[in-house]
């Protein structure tokens, strides 16, 4: 069995035993160390395993320990980052060829404020290139196996990331989402994850893909330790200009407090009566978790995002504008992969040419041709404006409702290859989960039993604008549920 | 040089420049590197003003205000404004694409009066971030042909303001004067060195013409390359004249951008605008809008110096002078100090005359308490013109007052009693040129004037002051 969620312990369990001397931060890490040299090579869940860097930071964070330091909230735990994260000196890919070889000279916030809190990191995760992609068998480095089944994928894009978790390569890991790219694979991959609110985690160092969109989050086993992690990983970053004011939302503080009396959404449009192609089984594990809140106190009613529907179009506009922009960097010129060529723009041409895989190809120009002269209006500025109406319309809900529930996924993980042929059928899997990242509002999946097939389906909690804490605290209703059912 | 005639009468240049003004603000527009001129290459550089992935950039604030304290000096209205990205691949420029404003820039809507009176409008006043820097080796200089190209990052962000007018000059001396009245301006705010020749203003023309009378727009041609004020004129002469001719023998220009040639004072062909780039703008997804607060606009407001206009007008009332004739002086900064000595006591007009004859390498260790004594010696007739001058020389590096340098040199005025029997004895000397001197031939007259002014100066070794001596010859007529 390559499953084997928190096999050493969850990240909260880690970090006391570590703190209090029950256990050291070396043999956290050689535990996890020698299960990643077992299981790596059929799931490859990494670009790069950093072993002897996380050997050393662990006899540093031993050493602390014995000499009566502090040693912060996440000391000894293992942590994994998806390898478009930047981390000094360390190679970092984006799985672009373009970006090969290519060691920043800085590290991205996030990465700093978990080896702060004395998180170890030891590893780079496999990514769908420069996170483009719901499968992450866009990777110029290979795909990444689903630990549950290896036929299947773990989705993506940020599927090295949720694989690390799920496989019991790390308690903890950090992926990013664009449109639904930690919360699919967690719910593939039968783990919780989170897309904090726009602005409430530093994109500092996070190597952009749709600026307007992308917001780091964690995987874990528990909705605990994404808590745990949230906190840490949250609050104002000065080098990000549109990171919010606001410190971390103390969102461990109402995990145990139930739901009694809060107001839940079910969305229509996402539970089969308007958005066609989500399989029977994942949409009554939705219901069932509607029922679960309910029958835990909870008030559940139907509720309408009647845009959300173009919520998938208008994404498909607004991300590959943006990205053809961000992406123009990798030209050859400064860093990463350079073909020579006769001239300047010949080399350009050549670099980019041999550097980007097709799907990043295929989005550079969809949105090359969204932000034209003469269709700009028409695309990119259209897609604005369901954008604005989408966001009007979840406030509107979030008058009558705390939370929102939703499935993540419109199926379980599916098998390799079955959808890369055709880029629309892949596009549909975020169908759930983009209109959160057009809103910029907060969302998770939790797991929430199995379907047919024996594969984890999570369901979709959604909150508004800084709603974190409510948000946590339905989930941690929602996994008490489910693992009473279990 | 190439001499270039003025349009005829029938036909009128219409011109609107688009003015860069390098911000001098301690660090770049978006990251803590150092705004600096003539580092060393690629020294002043972080990763986000490299644009290295994942990096982001912050705004400087007081580039923003400044910008906007440029914007009220142009009489724009300072607005809510967004950064956009305009989208181009080019070697000097890290990101692939320029952080600028487009359709909601900072400042909107002004103008510029310049000293002639007329008022030339001010479309926009926006904020945006400067290129790198690249050098081609081998091949033309261009960067199609060269064997390869050095780039340095450190004027990479450097903050820029794009003062864009409308097309209201209609001629190349108008051109002039406005850049030297925004040059004025900016130097009077202190935001920017303002050197052309340095590259912290670079004026882009844009140059049609048009039938008087008319109100068409006909095709523009972008000058570039423009590298002082004095080819800023003779580019606008020459593009126009280039127009005239084409209209003339029946053809017409096309829409370039076209790049003056110091050398030939020409200009040549560069890039076609009918295809030209999409640059695919769209609002800059890292930052947020700047949104002036009314108390920050307030202060702006409070903060603004007295500009060239209202400097030349205010000189021109206190020396009795036209607003034209005090330009110079107020181009050169000495408005406030001649308003000063002018105070002080001193002449007006003499003031004015010594800043713009005698001072023009700068007032040195003058004071205007110490000019005004000077010149209230010269206007008392203590010292003479020519003294005058010599005393001012020196007090400008020396610092020494009037009285104790006219004291040391043995400057004293000669009593006009003394001077009545030279002139009386060198009339009986030289009966000849007394004579001519008297005579109907003006010419020779003046002529003369000149010989007995000279003599009764070598003699005096120049303590005599001439037009006492003008006064004596004139009265024994």
């Amino acid at each position: 069995m390559h499953a084997a969620p928190a096999a050493f312990g969850t990240a909260a369990q880690i970090a006391d035993d570590v703190s209090s001397g029950t256990t050291t931060a070396s043999a956290v890490v050689e535990q996890h160390l020698a299960r990643i040299s077992e299981h790596e090579g059929d799931i490859h869940a990494f670009n790069l395993v950093l072993a002897e860097e996380a050997r050393e930071a662990a006899a540093a964070i031993d050493e602390r320990i014995s000499a009566g330091d502090e040693v912060g909230p996440l000391a000894g735990v293992p942590v994994v980052l998806k390898d478009n994260m930047c981390t000094r000196g360390v190679e970092t890919t984006c799985s672009s060829r373009i970006l090969k070889g290519w060691k920043p000279p800085y590290s991205a916030t996030v990465a700093d404020r978990l080896t702060d809190a004395g998180a170890i990191v030891v590893g780079k995760a496999n990514l769908d290139e420069f996170a483009m992609g719901s499968s992450t068998e866009n990777s110029a480095f290979g795909p990444t196996h689903n630990p549950w089944d290896l036929e299947k994928v773990p989705g993506g894009s940020s599927g090295g990331s949720a694989a690390a978790v799920a496989a019991g390569f790390a308690p903890l890991s950090l992926g990013s989402d664009t449109g639904g790219s930690v919360r699919q694979p967690a719910s593939f991959c039968g783990i919780v994850g989170v897309k904090p609110t726009y602005g409430s985690v530093s994109r500092y160092g996070l190597i952009a893909f749709g600026s307007s969109l992308d917001q780091i989050g964690p995987f874990s086993t528990t909705v605990e330790d994404a808590a745990l992690s949230f906190e840490i990983i949250a609050g104002h970053d000065p080098l990000d200009a549109t990171s919010a004011p606001e410190p971390a939302l103390p969102v461990r503080s109402k995990l145990d407090a139930g739901v009694e009396g809060l107001r839940v959404g079910v969305i229509n449009e996402m539970n089969g009566s308007v958005i066609e192609g989500l399989d029977a089984d994942v949409l009554a594990r939705s219901r069932a978790a509607a029922e679960a809140l309910a029958a835990a106190g909870a008030i559940v009613e139907e509720c309408s995002i009647p845009s959300s529907v173009y919520g998938l179009s208008a994404y498909y506009m607004v991300a590959p504008a943006e990205a053809s922009s961000n992406l123009a960097r990798f030209d050859g010129v400064r860093y990463g992969l350079r073909e020579d060529g006769p001239n300047t723009a010949l080399m350009n041409q050549a670099s980019r040419t041999a550097g980007f895989g097709a799907e990043v190809k295929r989005r550079i120009i969809v949105g090359t041709y969204a932000l034209s002269a003469g269709y700009r209006d028409a695309y990119y500025g259209k897609a604005q404006r369901v954008r604005t109406k989408i966001i009007d319309e979840f406030n509107a809900a979030y008058k009558n409702f705390d939370v929102l529930l939703s499935p993540t996924a419109p199926s379980t993980a599916f098998a390799m290859g079955d959808k890369t042929a055709d880029p629309m059928m892949m596009y549909l899997n975020d169908v759930c989960t983009i209109p959160s990242n057009l809103s910029g509002q907060p969302a998770m999946s939790v797991p929430f039993g199995v379907g047919d097939d024996g594969l984890p389906i999570g369901v979709q909690v959604l909150a508004p604008l800084m709603g974190e804490v409510v948000m946590f605290q339905v989930a941690a209703e929602l996994e008490r549920a489910a693992g009473g059912a279990a | 040089m190439r001499h270039e005639p003025s349009l005829p009468d029938d036909w009128e240049l219409v011109c609107g420049l688009e003015v860069h003004v390098e911000l001098s603000t301690a660090t770049k527009l978006f990251c803590g590197c150092a705004n600096q001129f003539g580092s060393e290459p690629n020294t002043n550089v972080c990763p986000t003003c490299l644009g290295l992935p994942g990096s982001l950039p912050m705004v400087n604030e007081s580039a923003v205000t400044d910008a906007m304290r440029l914007g009220r000096a142009l009489n724009c209205t300072v607005l809510p404004s967004v950064f956009a990205r305009k989208n181009y691949f080019y070697p000097d420029m890290p990101k692939d694409f320029q952080t600028t404003q487009y359709d909601q820039p900072t400042n909107d809507s002004g103008w510029l009066d310049i000293p002639t009176g007329e008022r030339i409008g001010v479309e926009r006043a926006h904020i945006e971030e400067d290129t790198g820097k690249t050098t081609h080796v081998g091949g033309d200089g261009r960067i199609t042909s060269a064997q390869y190209s050095l780039i340095d990052y450190n004027r990479a962000g450097v903050p820029l303001v794009e003062v864009v007018s409308r097309p209201d000059i209609r001629t190349a001396d108008e051109a002039k004067q406005y850049v030297s009245e925004l040059r004025g301006i900016l130097l009077a705010l202190d935001v920017s060195d303002a050197r052309m020749e340095e590259g912290s203003m670079r004026v882009d023309a844009n140059v049609s013409i048009r039938p008087v009378g008319s109100d068409e727009l006909r095709t523009r041609c972008e000058i570039k390359n423009i590298n002082s004020l004095s080819s800023l004129g003779r580019a606008i002469a020459h593009e126009a004249n280039r127009h005239l001719d084409l209209y003339t023998t029946g053809d017409a220009p096309v829409q370039e951008t076209r790049h003056w040639d110091e050398e030939s004072g020409r200009t040549r062909s560069g890039r076609r605008k009918e295809d030209s780039d999409d640059y695919r703008y769209f609002p800059e997804p890292d930052l947020t809008p700047l949104i002036p607060s009314a108390d920050e606009l307030d202060a702006i407001e409070a903060g603004l110096p007295v500009f060239p206009a209202e400097q030349r007008s205010r000189l021109a009332e206190a020396a009795g002078i036209e607003p034209t004739a005090a330009s110079l002086i107020v181009d050169r900064g000495d408005a406030d100090f001649a308003l000063a000595s002018i105070d002080a006591g001193a002449d007006g007009a003499r003031v004015v005359v010594h800043l713009d004859n005698n001072l023009a390498d700068g007032i040195g260790k003058l004071t205007p308490a110490s000019f005004a004594e000077l010149v209230g010696m010269e206007t008392g007739g203590a010292l003479s013109a020519t003294q005058t001058k010599d005393v001012l020389a020196e007090m400008v590096t020396s610092g020494q007052s009037a009285a104790d340098i006219a004291t040391a040199r043995g400057f004293e005025a000669m009593d006009t009693s003394e001077l009545d029997s030279m002139v009386d004895e060198l009339i009986a000397n030289h009966p000849d040129e007394w004579s001519r001197y008297c005579g109907d031939d003006e010419g020779d007259a003046k002529k003369m004037a000149g010989f007995f002014t000279g003599q009764i100066m070598k003699a005096t070794k120049g303590q005599a002051d001439g037009k006492v001596v003008a006064q004596l010859l004139n009265a024994r007529k």
